[in-house]
């Protein structure tokens, strides 16, 4: 199936998130679209898959003009997406969430024929998902393995992937990378959509690279690494580079703990960190990282296993305690664990250093408030609402919440989602609090990132500390494969 | 003696039943992700327009078709001001919940207190004369009947075809629902109205037969409440939520007992008694396991926790 997009426009508001964009994809190849986030990508991809209407513009299958407004539309003409949170039913086993939407479901399930299609397409395409295990025991890796089943039973023609690479491990990726050239080779038309340059080159016969919702460039294999830099960025940005570590007292030591939180467990794990070192955490989705910066904060209690502030035993304590003591954490999911979305950025100054008068101190806040945003370069009105603010702007303002000098801050993937200005923004003044003697632990998907600012590096793997290594005594590769699992003891 | 139990089974069977039917119709509206919260002024309205349909037109029939009708007519209300202006659920059902009960005291104040038709009790020939069993299962009015035919079938129709299997989809991610080109708001609205329409029904049951007639108050009053607790103890499962309505009646029913055993105690005491043991036990189920607890009751507790559907009372609009 070819599909031509001519001069698609996307208004969101007054932000113009797509402009002018005009691409073509063949039968039968893999295309790539390049570029940094909020570059437009997948914004372009949703109005393909009739999930976001268009401002403007046509899209052409097989040269006709085609008009369609819901995903339930764009199936029909055989374009299927697989977004970047899976749109599936966690509560329902993975045979229900595969049989929604099919074609020509029998009235009375669970159908026989519809087993027997799902066990031949997990054969065909070397995935192992068993059809009765209830999507949430899923991984994210499982989970898109589904949908792509699920758009194949369906007759997608024209299948778009976005990010698909992110929270899955290297050999889920190998697997998924199979199932697509698989799927090229039959037909059909992949549209692969990341920011990972490696993934692109690997997997990509021809890429189309987005900048600032335009189209900037459209390079056909074998690409050149630099060349495809270039057209992201404009120019390539330096990338950031290690601080200088001097190794202070020891601030936080676990002693053999093991706790849970949510669905995720950490198993007997010992740790310490120091005054201004910087410590990042490698580990897959669930693999127990998220357990433990919050055992570290103080928000999940350990079952088994002590932990020591200053050499001071804090095992049990309430948050308030580790807070008082200097420690902070910044979680991944901005709006619903670290900011108030309905609140304006001068009620969170408020909150946070409003101190215990009973009346609020508008006047000092708003003066407080704007000398804050300044220094943190945060672009909004003062009255404006938290979940108005972009990705990076939400960051800098968590960031800003914070006292001077945190003993310890403890930030889950801190540059999620965010463009690489704001990024390098974010870590330049990570390393600023480093080199006066906090203490940062951070989890990062992203390991080139874990690799080019930690002093050491942690990995996690099924609850265990699998790896803690100084960073100059280990490789990604080496990383990349305990996070997998591939190393056991 | 034996006669007597069959009796009181029988009893209690009939006066489950109008909760059994309100209860899987509001089963079915939540699972769809809509709260239908003016349940308790919908079936206040069914009985009294149920009982007035049939004594002005001398039909039962027509007296159960238009309290179902009634109830239809909130719930579509309801599914206009919420579902396509996306007005807040609670809200708009709490005040439906209100304007309906006024509206049937208003409106039923001609009719109050004055006999009417009823629904006929039909014995099952042979099978009512079955000892035990015959009196407590084959001596009851069609409506009791059929609530206990629905009870397989709402299970069925949930867990079984292809459009329960939606109905669950649209109530856990109505997103992922629409990117499989279902219509949200149009499953969400079917389900909404049968849910009335069954409270509506419900309503009926009560004026026409387990509490006739009508009246200030009427009897039915706070059951709406009731059904609205039974759906979560019943974790959004027909046959559960069915179990919960047992088990509610088989309470009452032996409230009443007691009364004659112990004359001592205040009547309204053990009126009462249900509601607050219900509150206990959505307690302990929702609470995590306690050390005190003892193991048997913590593996019996689990058995009945359950998860809402993920998308319950969120407003989706499809843009």
């Amino acid at each position: 199936m070819n599909v031509i997009l001519r001069n698609i426009h996307k208004f969101y508001g007054p932000v113009h998130a797509n402009r002018g964009i005009s691409v073509t994809f063949r039968e039968g190849t893999i295309h790539g679209i390049l570029g940094e986030n909020g570059a437009g990508k997948s914004t372009l991809m949703k109005i393909l898959a009739g999930y976001t209407p268009r401002s403007d513009g046509q899209i052409l299958i097989n040269g006709a003009p085609v008009d369609y407004s819901s995903p339930g539309e764009a199936l029909k003409y055989g374009i299927g997406m697989l977004y970047q949170d899976p749109l599936d039913f966690p509560a329902l086993t993975a045979i229900e969430s595969f049989t929604i939407g099919l074609p020509e479901t029998p009235i009375c399930l669970p159908s026989k024929h519809f087993v027997k299609l799902f066990e031949e397409l997990t054969r065909r395409f070397h995935f192992s998902i068993r059809p009765e295990i209830p999507v949430e025991y899923l991984t994210v890796g499982e989970r898109q393995q589904l949908e792509i089943m699920r758009l194949v039973a369906a007759g997608a023609q024209f299948i778009i992937l976005d990010e698909p690479t992110t929270g899955i491990s290297i050999r889920q990726k190998e697997i998924l990378f199979d199932a697509l050239r698989q799927l090229a080779s039959s037909g059909r038309t992949i549209v692969l959509v990341s920011h990972k340059l490696e993934d692109v080159v690997n997997l990509c016969s021809e890429v189309y690279i987005l900048r600032q919702g335009k189209c900037v460039g459209h390079v056909a294999a074998p690409f050149s690494k630099a060349e495809l830099l270039e057209y992201m960025f404009g120019q390539i940005p330096p990338p950031v580079s290690r601080c200088i570590l001097e190794k202070g007292a020891t601030v936080l030591w676990m002693d053999r703990v093991s706790a849970s939180w949510k669905k995720t467990t950490m198993i007997r794990c010992s740790f310490r960190v120091r005054q201004g070192e910087i410590v990042g955490v490698a580990g897959l989705e669930g693999s127990g990282q998220e357990t433990f910066l919050r055992v570290a904060a103080g928000i999940a209690t350990p079952h088994e296993g002590d932990l020591y502030l200053d050499r001071e035993k804090v095992t049990g304590r309430k948050r308030s305690y580790f807070k008082n003591r200097g420690i902070y954490f910044v979680p991944n999911d901005r709006l619903a664990e670290g900011l108030f979305p309905d609140l304006s950025l001068m009620d969170h100054y408020a909150i946070a250093f409003g101190g215990s008068s009973w009346l609020i101190p508008w006047k000092t806040i708003e003066e407080l408030a704007r000398e804050r945003m300044e220094t943190f370069s945060i672009k909004g009105q003062v009255v404006s609402k938290a979940a108005g603010l972009s990705g990076g702007n939400q960051q800098r303002l968590l960031l800003s919440l914070l006292p001077a000098n945190p003993r310890l801050l403890l930030l889950e993937d801190p540059t999620r989602g965010l463009d690489v200005e704001s990024a390098t923004w974010i870590w330049k003044y990570l390393q600023n609090l480093a080199q006066k003697g906090t203490a940062i632990v951070f989890s990062s998907r992203d390991l080139d990132e874990v690799f080019a600012v930690s002093h050491r590096i942690t990995a996690f793997f099924e609850g265990r500390i699998a790896l803690d290594a100084e960073v100059n005594t280990t490789t990604v590769d080496e990383v990349q494969k305990t996070i997998a699992g591939l190393f056991r003891e | 003696m034996d006669m007597s139990w069959g009796l009181f089974l029988g009893m209690i069977i009939a006066s489950a039943a109008p909760l059994v039917v309100a209860g899987i119709g509001e089963t079915l509206t939540e699972r769809a992700g809509v709260i239908n919260l003016s349940l308790d002024g919908t079936i206040l309205l069914g009985a009294m327009v149920g009982f007035a349909t049939s004594y002005a037109t001398n039909s039962t029939f027509a007296g159960v078709l238009a309290a179902g009708a009634s109830g239809t007519l909130v719930a579509a209300i309801l599914g206009l001001l919420c579902l396509k202006w996306s007005a807040p659920q609670v809200a708009v059902g709490f005040v439906l919940t209100l304007l309906c009960r006024d509206l049937a005291y208003f409106l039923g104040n001609p009719f109050a207190r004055i006999r009417g038709p009823q629904l006929t009790t039909i014995s099952v020939p042979f099978l009512s004369d079955i000892d035990f069993l015959g009196t407590a299962l084959f001596n009851h009015n069609i409506l009791t009947y059929l609530s206990i035919v629905l009870i397989p079938l709402a299970w069925m129709h949930l867990y079984l075809t292809r459009s329960g299997l939606i109905l669950r989809a649209a109530g856990e991610n109505p997103e992922a629902c629409r990117a499989r080109g279902y219509m949200v708001m149009r499953i969400r609205f079917v389900y909404l109205i049968l849910g009335g329409f069954l409270a509506g029904v419900a309503g009926a049951m009560f004026s026409l037969g387990i509490k006739p007639g009508w009246g200030r108050p009427q009897g039915a009053e706070g059951m709406g409440w009731i059904v609205l607790a039974l759906v979560i103890f019943g974790g959004w499962n027909p046959v559960r939520v069915s179990a919960g309505a047992y088990v509610f009646a088989s309470l009452q029913a032996m409230s009443n007992i007691v009364q004659n055993i112990w004359i001592g105690i205040p009547a309204q005491l053990l009126q009462v008694a249900p509601f607050p043991l219900m509150i206990l036990t959505l307690v302990l189920i929702n609470t995590s396991e306690k050390s005190y607890q003892p193991q048997s009751l913590t593996r019996f507790l689990a058995l009945l926790k359950a998860r809402p559907p993920a998308a319950l009372g969120k407003d989706f609009s499809e843009s």
